[in-house]
């Protein structure tokens, strides 16, 4: 509590996040795999990151500590100053309802439910009243452009219109922070530059901070820093 | 919210028809059988009692006893007498009325019909007692009464049977070798409860009844109607004190003649009904039982099933609580979907089921809600479990599942 209560008083003073020698550790034994290995990383409100690294360097598992869905196995993580190790895992699921979006590389869409349905999934969690909430994803389906293909579901859409519905749920809400893995790996050039220009405008316009993975030096350039990963540390950043 | 997970959730039970049906019929069975059997008990309660207040109210009916003496004999008691009747009538308090009645197998011929059916003899206190209508013609006159003319009434199968569509009034029939005059028909009753045909009988003077056809100047039973309100078991008590002291009955011994309060009867077989009803209710719990497990069954499935979709939600910002009532409502909306089906079944079944016993259909919302109740608390207490263990998934871990 009183820890809480200091986080909260200096939160001004914190950056957006901050991760201090956060490891993460999968299985036991003969199987132990350590996919981070003593992260330290600080990102300030309305950075646009791309983090990129070889295949298996601990991305995507960096991305689900920073998205507040997987806890680090050892080290902290500050967000807004709020030591987000000490919340329960309702309040990190509000955490993720008020403040996250999050695009996953497996896109991770509600199978069997049209395009529509899964763009207003993070706004019925939200309690946006229905009419809105339809406005909202309509709105969002077009800025990907995919308004067209709104009553389509999952498996009626190619990969790449696929992954443009999980941008447009991860943009719908318009969070606080937008982490997205892989955003543009199934699309051509033409709609990854779209979609490029998108987040760009998305992190000017909205102030929204931008996490993004990239295998793709040309998608990288968008971002105002990059962070290379390298088996499981940060090896550097420009 | 909650409508929209109430639509959600109709949602998921379309998507497998046959299976939420297959997964429903446990409670569907269930809530059915409750209703037909809750309804049926009514409705046999309701026809018993109305049999016994169409043979008279507030009836107490005394006879000679029976029993089965040495060697398998049977015995019979004392028959009774005129003046027991009369000795009834006058020192007991409380009575409508009394009727000294005896009967007779007898046919019954008109021109060339012939019916075998039976003779009753008494008073007009009989149509009292027994609750008789004269549906035509007219009930006996004091002089025929007294003056054992032979004149009848007949019950309505008799005259349907001599007489078809024919006017019997003033018309003369034989009963045995005697010329009867035809004065009345009474109103028919149908069948009683025991499946007998009650308007099955010809009515008569009972002085005309002893001297022309028995010769005896016994009496086979007394009807006695009590005034309404009052206790038909004390009445009762007082006959038997009254029947004891006139036949000499000395104290110890048995009674040698019996008499019965319909209330006893209505009683008894109330209580009949009603332990059958609860024993097939119970019957009717346990399987509304399997049928929740059923549901919890297929609930687990369900969320295997989904795990991916579990974790979707919690990962895009569903909290426990949203995910538990999800999975909750679905319970809930499958066991109440089955329960009204089971219902619907349940009373069209009562309906068929009362048509064939012949029993009226008593809708009763009682049961009707009880049943409905007791189907949602069904997805409640089983679709608890599952839900709760769709609630506590790792949202990493669901997202992971195979
Ligand atoms: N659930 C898990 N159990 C065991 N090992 C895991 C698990 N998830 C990831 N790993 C391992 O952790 C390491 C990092 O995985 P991660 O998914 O973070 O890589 P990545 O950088 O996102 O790779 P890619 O670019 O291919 O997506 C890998 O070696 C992987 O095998
Ligand atoms: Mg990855």
């Amino acid at each position: 509590m009183e820890n809480k209560k200091i986080n909260n008083f200096e939160s001004s003073r914190h950056p957006l996040i901050e991760l201090a020698n956060v490891t993460r550790i999968y299985g036991t034994g003969d199987a132990r795999v350590s996919a981070l290995k003593g992260i330290d990383l600080c990102i300030e409100n309305g950075e646009f990151v791309a983090i990129m690294g070889a295949s298996g360097s601990g991305k995507s598992t960096c991305m689900n500590v920073l998205g507040c869905m997987d806890t680090p196995t050892s080290g902290s993580y500050l967000f807004e100053g709020i030591d987000v190790g000490l919340l329960s895992g309702n309040q990190r699921a509000l955490l993720r309802r008020y403040y996250f979006g999050f695009v996953f590389q497996g896109f991770n869409l509600l199978n069997r439910t049209s395009a529509l349905e899964n763009v207003e999934l993070p706004l019925i969690y939200r309690r946006i009243p229905a009419g809105e909430r339809k406005a909202r994803a309509l709105e969002a389906l077009s800025a990907v452009g995919l308004d067209n293909r709104w009553k389509h579901t999952p498996a009626e859409l190619s990969g790449g219109q696929q992954q443009r519905v999980a941008l447009a749920r991860a943009m719908v809400s318009k969070p606080e922070v937008l982490f997205a893995d892989e955003p543009t790996g199934n699309l051509d050039s033409v709609r990854s530059l779209e979609v490029m220009d998108l987040l760009t405008e998305f992190n000017k316009i909205n102030k929204i901070t931008i996490i993004m993975v990239t295998h793709d030096p040309e998608m990288a350039k968008y971002a105002t820093r990059q962070i290379i990963f390298r088996d499981g540390m940060i090896q550097g950043s420009k | 919210m909650l409508w929209e997970t109430f639509l959600l959730a109709l949602r998921e039970i379309r998507r497998n028809v046959m299976r939420s049906s297959l997964t429903a019929l446990g409670i569907i069975i269930g809530v059915a059988s409750v209703i037909i059997m809750v309804t049926l008990g009514a409705g046999a309660t309701a026809k018993v009692t109305a049999d016994i207040g169409e043979l008279g109210k507030n009836l107490i009916h005394i006879r000679p006893g029976q029993w089965h003496g040495p060697g398998g004999a049977h015995i019979r008691g004392n028959p009774l007498e005129l003046s027991d009747a009369a000795a009834i009538e006058h020192q007991i308090p409380d009575l409508i009325a009394v009727a000294p009645a005896s009967n007779k197998a007898i046919h019954a011929i008109y021109g060339n019909q012939n019916w075998s059916t039976s003779v009753t003899g008494s008073t007009n206190a009989f149509l009292i007692v027994r609750n008789w209508e004269i549906g035509m013609g007219r009930k006996f006159s004091e002089s025929e009464i007294k003056g054992g003319k032979s004149v009848c009434i007949l019950g309505s199968t008799v005259k349907k049977q001599l007489f078809g569509g024919e006017n019997p009034i003033g018309a003369m029939i034989r009963l045995g070798r005697i010329s009867f005059k035809v004065i009345g028909v009474f109103r028919p009753k149908g069948q009683s409860s025991f499946g007998t045909d009650q308007d099955d009988f010809v009515f008569i003077p009972l002085k005309t009844l002893q001297r022309r056809i028995t010769g005896k100047t016994t009496v086979s039973s007394i009807f006695v109607s009590a005034m309404d309100g009052v206790s038909t078991k004390k009445v009762k008590k007082e006959i038997e004190l009254l029947m004891r002291e006139r036949r000499h009955i000395k104290q110890g011994k048995e009674d040698d003649f019996r008499v019965m309060d319909m209330q006893e009867i209505v009683n008894m077989m109330t209580r009949t009904t009603g332990v059958l009803t609860a024993l097939l209710s119970a019957v009717a719990a346990v399987s509304l039982v399997v049928g929740g497990i059923g549901i919890m069954n297929i609930m687990l499935v369900s969320v295997t099933e989904r795990t991916r979709e579990i974790g979707t939600r919690l990962a895009i910002g569903a909290m426990e609580r949203d995910v538990l009532m999800q999975f909750l409502v679905e319970a809930v909306v499958l066991s109440s979907l089955g329960g009204i089906c089971g219902i619907l079944l349940g009373l069209a079944g009562a309906s068929a089921g009362a048509r064939a016993l012949s029993v009226p259909f008593v809708f009763k919302p009682g049961i009707v809600a009880i049943a409905f109740a007791f189907s949602v608390a069904v997805g409640i207490i089983f679709g608890y479990f599952p839900a709760r263990k769709a609630a506590r998934l790792d949202p990493i871990e669901a997202l992971r599942h195979e």
